[in-house]
C-alpha cells in the first residue's frame, strides 16, 4: 500500500510542474505589464516609479527567472499581494477557501445520499414508470443551466415568497444570534445554492449506479443468491450494490473540477463570500496575483482530490494496489 | 432511414436542432423588431401581441434579441467545438500513432489540462484578452479538446497493429496517409458523438460567461447576457429570466438527445 502511495505521488511531479507552468504562461499572455493597472490611469506616476514597481514585482527580469522566483515563492504559499487592496493573496484565499470547500463537501454528501438510492430504484424497477420518471428528473437537473435555475428560484422563493434570504451567507444581525440561531441562519442562506449543486450533480451518480446495477443484477452470482432464497433487499444492498459502489470513488474525484468551476457562478449569483466569488471579483478587477493564485490552487486541489480518490480506491480494491503503475 | 425514425432521441433532438438553426438563419425575417431598437415608451412590458416575449429595461424586444442570440450561441458552440475537435484529433492521432515519448508528453499534457477547473482557466484568459465573440470561441476550443484527444488516441492505439495497416505499409503508404485515410475514419463515430455533446457544453459555458458579464458583450445579444440583464429586474420582469434560460435549457437537451441517439445508432 505504502509502495502504491509513493509511486502514485511521484507521478504528480510532472503534473505540478505543468500546472505551475500553464498558470504562469496564461498570466503572461497579457499584453503590456501586469502593473499597468496600477500606473496607467494615474498620470502622477513617474517613469522612475514605474521602473521601481517593475523591480518590486520582478518584471524586469527574464521570463524564466520570473517563473523560477514565482515557483520558489509558491512553494512557501506566497502568491504576492493583491493589486486591489494590498493584502497578501494567501490570506485572502485562506479566508474564502473553507467556505467553498464546505459547501462543496456538503453537496457531494447529499448527492451521494440521494443519487445512490435513485440509481438503485431505477435499476431494480428497470423500464418501469418510476425508472422513467427518475431518468427525466435527473436529466433535467443535468441540462438546466445553474445560473438560470438560481435566478428562477431566487425570484420565487426569495422575492415572491420570502422563504429564504436572497444574498450572502449570514444575516446582518448574525452576531446577535446564539449558536443554534447562527446554524439556522447559515443553513437558510445556503439552502438554495446547495440545492442547485445537488440537483445538477444527481445525474452522474444515479445514472452510473443504474447502469452498473443492471449489469450486476444479471450476473450468475446474483442468480445463486436468489436460488438460495435470500431476501430481495439483501441481494440488492449486500451483494449487488457493494460491487457498484467502488468506482464511485473515482467518479467523485473526477467531479471536483466541475464543482469548483460551478462555485464561480453560484457564489456570484448568491453573493456567497467563497473562493469562486473572490475569483470572479479578481477577474473583473484584473487583479492578476489573486487570479494566478486561485487558478493554481484550484488545479492543485483537483490533483490532490484525484490522488486521494486513487488511494482510497487502491485501499478498497487490492487488484489496483498490486497492479503495475 | 427507418432506423433513424425509430430512434426517438435522435429524431426529436435533430428536429429541435434543425428548428433552432432555421430560427437563427431566418432571424431577420422572423423578428418583428430590430434587436437593438431602444423604445423608451415600452420599458419592461410583459409579453403581449406586439412583443410576444416582452421587453427589457431599454424597451428592446426580448423575442428579437433571443433569436439573434441564437445566432451567437449556436455559432460559438459549433466553432468552439470545431477547434477542440481539430486539436483533439491532432494530439490524439500523434500520441496514438507514434507512441513513446510523444505519447507520454501528450498524455501528461492532457492530465495537466484536466486538473484545471475549466471555468477558472477560461476566466483567467478572459481577464487578459478582451471578451469578444471570437476570443470566446477560441478560448472555449482551446480548453475543451482533452476528451477528443483521449478518444482518438485510444482508437488509433487499438487499430495501428492490425493487418490492414501492415498491408498499407507494405504498399508503401506514408504515415500521414495511413493516419488520415485508414486510422481516423474508424474514430469518426465516437468523435462525432462527443463533438455533439461538446456543442451543448460549449453553449453552456458561453452563456455562463455572458451571464457573468465576461462573455459576449452588449449590445450584441446572447442568451447569457439577456439573463444577466434579468438579474436587476428580478421579481419585476419574470419574462426576462424565464425565456432565455428556457432557450439554453432546450438547446442543451436537444444536443444531448442527438448525442445519445447517435451513440445508440452507431452501436
Amino acid at each position: 500500500m505504502l509502495n502504491y502511495i509513493l509511486k502514485r505521488s511521484l507521478s504528480l511531479i510532472p503534473l505540478l510542474i505543468g500546472i505551475t507552468l500553464i498558470s504562469f504562461v496564461v498570466i503572461h499572455l497579457a499584453p503590456g505589464k501586469t502593473t499597468d493597472i496600477l500606473t496607467n490611469l494615474n498620470p502622477k506616476v513617474s517613469l522612475e516609479a514605474r521602473a521601481k514597481l517593475n523591480t518590486i514585482y520582478g518584471l524586469d527580469k527574464p521570463l524564466f527567472t520570473q517563473y523560477k522566483d514565482w515557483v520558489k515563492r509558491f512553494i512557501r504559499l506566497d502568491f504576492g499581494q493583491s493589486f486591489l487592496d494590498g493584502r497578501r493573496v494567501s490570506d485572502k484565499i485562506k479566508e474564502r477557501l473553507p467556505i467553498t470547500l464546505s459547501i462543496n463537501i456538503i453537496s457531494i454528501l447529499l448527492i451521494l445520499l440521494i443519487g445512490i438510492p435513485l440509481g438503485v430504484i431505477s435499476s431494480v424497477k428497470q423500464d418501469s414508470l418510476t425508472d422513467k420518471f427518475i431518468t427525466i428528473f435527473v436529466f433535467i437537473g443535468f441540462a438546466i443551466p445553474s445560473f438560470w435555475i438560481a435566478l428562477i428560484m431566487m425570484d420565487i422563493f426569495c422575492i415572491k415568497l420570502g422563504w429564504f434570504p436572497a444574498l450572502g451567507m449570514v444575516s446582518l444581525d448574525f452576531e446577535d444570534f446564539n449558536f443554534i440561531g447562527k446554524a439556522i441562519d447559515i443553513s437558510r442562506h445556503l439552502a438554495l445554492p446547495i440545492f442547485i449543486y445537488v440537483f445538477g450533480g444527481l445525474a452522474g451518480i444515479s445514472r452510473y449506479i443504474r447502469q452498473s446495477m443492471i449489469q450486476i443484477l444479471n450476473k450468475p452470482y446474483i442468480l445463486t443468491a436468489r436460488a438460495k432464497g435470500l431476501e430481495q433487499n439483501v441481494i440488492i444492498y449486500k451483494h449487488a450494490l457493494r460491487n457498484s459502489l467502488l468506482p464511485i470513488i473515482t467518479l467523485l474525484g473526477l467531479s471536483i473540477p466541475g464543482l469548483i468551476s460551478g462555485s464561480v457562478i453560484i457564489e456570484s449569483v448568491f453573493a456567497i463570500p467563497g473562493m469562486g466569488r473572490l475569483f470572479f471579483e479578481s477577474v473583473m478587477a484584473r487583479d492578476y496575483p489573486v487570479i494566478m493564485g486561485i487558478l493554481t490552487i484550484g488545479a492543485i486541489l483537483t490533483m490532490i482530490g484525484n490522488l486521494l480518490a486513487d488511494i482510497c480506491y487502491a485501499y478498497a480494491d487490492p487488484r489496483i494496489r498490486y497492479q503495475k503503475l | 432511414m427507418k432506423e433513424l425514425l425509430n430512434n426517438k432521441p435522435l429524431f426529436i433532438g435533430a428536429l429541435l436542432v434543425v428548428l433552432m438553426f432555421l430560427v437563427a438563419i431566418l432571424a431577420p425575417i422572423i423578428s418583428m423588431h430590430e434587436y437593438d431598437a431602444i423604445d423608451s415608451e415600452s420599458i419592461l412590458q410583459p409579453p403581449s401581441p406586439s412583443h410576444i416575449l416582452g421587453t427589457d429595461q431599454l424597451g428592446r424586444d426580448v423575442f428579437s434579441r433571443m433569436i439573434y442570440g441564437a445566432r451567437v450561441s449556436l455559432s460559438v458552440g459549433i466553432i468552439a467545438v470545431g477547434i477542440s475537435v481539430l486539436i483533439g484529433i491532432l494530439f490524439g492521432a500523434m500520441a496514438g500513432f507514434y507512441g513513446g515519448i510523444i505519447d507520454k508528453i501528450i498524455t501528461i499534457l492532457i492530465d495537466i489540462m484536466l486538473c484545471f477547473p475549466v471555468l477558472f482557466l477560461i476566466l483567467s484568459i478572459v481577464a487578459i484578452l478582451e471578451p469578444n465573440i471570437y476570443n470566446i470561441m477560441i478560448i472555449i476550443g482551446l480548453t475543451s479538446w482533452m476528451g477528443q484527444a483521449r478518444l482518438v488516441r485510444a482508437e488509433i492505439l487499438s487499430l495501428k497493429e492490425r493487418e490492414f495497416i501492415l498491408a498499407e505499409r507494405v504498399l508503401g503508404a506514408s504515415n500521414f496517409r495511413i493516419i488520415l485515410f485508414h486510422l481516423l475514419p474508424n474514430a469518426i463515430g465516437p468523435v462525432l458523438v462527443s463533438a455533439v455533446l461538446g456543442v451543448a457544453s460549449a453553449i453552456l459555458v458561453e452563456s455562463g460567461l455572458s451571464f457573468l458579464g465576461l462573455g459576449i458583450q452588449p449590445p450584441t445579444p446572447s442568451w447569457g447576457n439577456i439573463l444577466s440583464d434579468a438579474k436587476s429586474s428580478l421579481g419585476v420582469a419574470w419574462w426576462l429570466s424565464a425565456f432565455p434560460g428556457l432557450a439554453i435549457f432546450i438547446t442543451i437537451i436537444s444536443y444531448n438527445l442527438v448525442g445519445e441517439g447517435l451513440k445508440k445508432y452507431l452501436k
